[in-house]
């Protein structure tokens, strides 16, 4: 058994090298002084005050912030309700909607990508309605590919719920309405607020769906990022690379540190 | 709250018009003529990319398998560590999922490279240059770099599940290792199997910017064909709906084969 351990750790421990090692050299590189990868000629910090002055970055990480909040709202708002449409209808239809969801999650980004270019193409050219290429387009498509995520999010904490309460708050005198948003939206937000996290980071990473919706002048940060890499090799982009790592890894730590003095604190207030 | 499924209007509403609507304009632009005549040329015209779609096709089949060989140990490994420890691996392991996809090929870009880190060090022992990027491999390599997670995460909330009496009772039975693991651990992981070959199949098949990247020119996937006739210089996007109806098809094949030894209900779970 022992012997079976030394093995799991020496394979745990390569696939994390296999996992890391790219994203280290990245790092290590993004304080090279030399522009050219590979060999290591001096430390400097210049790829980072040159990426806080490169404005296609800049401009590019507004638009990712604009398109990620604006989308997720949305998509929250209308994925929540349609949770809770959901959850009423009856078996059939329920399964039915459920599985209408799926489509955007499992089909291929770059067909959603198409798919949605072709649409507003459409729209334009033949409807005569006013949509360009830009923000608007990047907005609705990020809606489009988030509502599912905040549905199955929402979805099992509505199972959850105990139907009697609500029909509690009606017989001690609310309305309809006032015994759904006393009842169910307290007991589903912590469902709604995951979904709308969930959705502001697949919102935040998506390049495929942006790169088909996206105009010239509304470049979100990931289409940015592609446009650098193509025209020519730029270390700024190893400092933007090791900036987001950092960024997630904190958030991350916070996240799990937060969690684990909560559980500490749950155990505390069981012993008590 | 019988009331309550017309909230789901509005999701629906979205989903005709930004789902459903662009997928049949794919099926309809894909038979038509620019002028709007029915034909099945553009399809027929597809014919012409086979050897494109059978690259993708082998290339995406041969990184799923490596990405099954490469995660089922480790899946199976985590699943039996103490909580904390499954915590930390599997946050280990989606972290770099949270960098832009295109960061994480352009480190491979840096390592692989005729002047890269590998290359260099290589050369330090006197062995090379080798020729790294722009090869097959290399492409295959970059899938499994950005997908193995997708094999990971499925294959581990399955894992979780075997209950370890089960293994010790084949033990007890005289089952040796090899038969426990025949006879007992793969089955019962069956479905995160077949769930995880799906989340690596269906990204890696249509995938664009992982060949172009490390692919050089001469490893083109359907995904760059169907990029080449909607945003690229041989624009057609009658041919590129063609092209995507292929794509379309692929993944179904895959999912539908897939899905024999999964049950849907699962799939909730699992997504999220």
């Amino acid at each position: 058994m022992k012997r079976h351990k030394g093995l799991s750790r020496l394979y745990t421990g390569a696939i994390m090298v296999f996992l890391y090692l790219p994203i280290l050299v990245l790092i290590v590189f993004s304080f090279n002084r030399n522009k050219s990868r590979g060999a290591w000629t001096g430390f400097t910090f210049d790829w980072y005050l040159k990426l806080f002055h490169n404005d296609a970055i800049l401009s590019a990480f507004g638009n990712t912030l604009i398109v990620a909040v604006v989308s997720s709202v949305f998509a929250t708002l209308i994925g929540t309700a349609a949770a809770i449409g959901i959850y009423s209808m009856n078996k059939w239809m329920g399964r039915a909607v459920r599985t209408l969801t799926y489509i955007p999650i499992m089909s291929p980004e770059i067909i959603m990508g198409v798919s949605l270019m072709m649409l507003f193409v459409l729209m334009r050219t033949k409807m005569g309605v006013p949509i360009q290429m830009g923000l608007l387009t990047l907005i609705l498509s990020h809606i489009t590919f988030n509502i599912p995520f905040v549905i199955f999010n929402v979805l099992p904490k509505l199972r959850q719920m105990d139907k009697n309460t609500y029909d509690a708050a009606l017989d001690l005198g609310c309305n309809p309405f006032q015994a759904f948003y006393k009842v169910v939206i307290p007991e589903i937000m912590p469902g709604i607020m995951a979904g709308f996290l969930m959705a502001v980071t697949y919102s935040l990473d998506d390049f495929v769906i942006s790169y088909f919706t996206s105009g010239p002048t509304s470049q979100t940060l990931p289409i940015a990022i592609w446009g650098q890499l193509r025209r020519r090799v730029s270390p700024e982009m190893n400092a933007l690379s090791t900036i987001i790592f950092v960024v997630v890894l904190l958030a991350l730590l916070l996240g799990n540190l937060s969690s684990i003095q909560k559980e500490r604190r749950e155990r505390k207030a069981v012993r008590i | 709250m019988s009331k309550a499924k017309y909230a789901a209007l509005p999701y629906l509403v979205w989903m005709v018009v930004f789902t459903i609507i662009p997928m049949l304009l794919i099926l309809v632009f894909a038979f038509t003529t620019p002028d709007g005549g029915f034909t099945i040329k553009n399809i027929s015209d597809v014919g012409k990319y086979t050897d494109v779609i059978m690259k993708s096709i082998w290339l995406a089949a041969i990184a799923t398998a490596v990405c099954l060989l490469l995660g089922y140990p480790l899946a199976y490994i985590l699943s039996r560590q103490s909580a904390r420890s499954q915590q930390i691996g599997l946050m280990l392991i989606m972290l770099p999922m949270w960098m832009s996809f295109l960061l994480r090929t352009f480190a491979w870009m840096t390592l692989l490279e005729k002047t890269g880190v590998i290359n260099r060090v290589l050369g330090m022992i006197g062995l090379g240059p080798f020729e790294l990027i722009n090869t097959s491999g290399a492409v295959v390599l970059g899938m499994v770099y950005n997908y193995l997670p997708f094999m990971i995460l499925p294959l581990h909330s399955i894992m979780v599940k075997i209950d370890h009496s089960v293994i010790e009772a084949a033990q007890d039975l005289g089952a040796g290792s090899m038969k426990v693991f025949s006879k007992v651990v793969l089955p019962l992981s069956m479905p995160g199997i077949s769930s995880g070959i799906t989340m690596v199949f269906v990204p890696a098949v249509s995938t664009f910017i992982i060949s172009k990247m490390l692919g050089g020119g001469s490893n083109l996937m359907i995904g760059d064909l169907i990029d080449m006739q909607f945003l690229g210089n041989a624009y057609n996007p009658h041919l590129g709906s063609a092209i995507s109806l292929v794509l379309m098809v692929i993944v179904l094949l895959c999912m539908s084969v897939m899905n024999q030894f999964d049950d849907s209900e699962e799939m909730e779970g699992m997504l999220i």
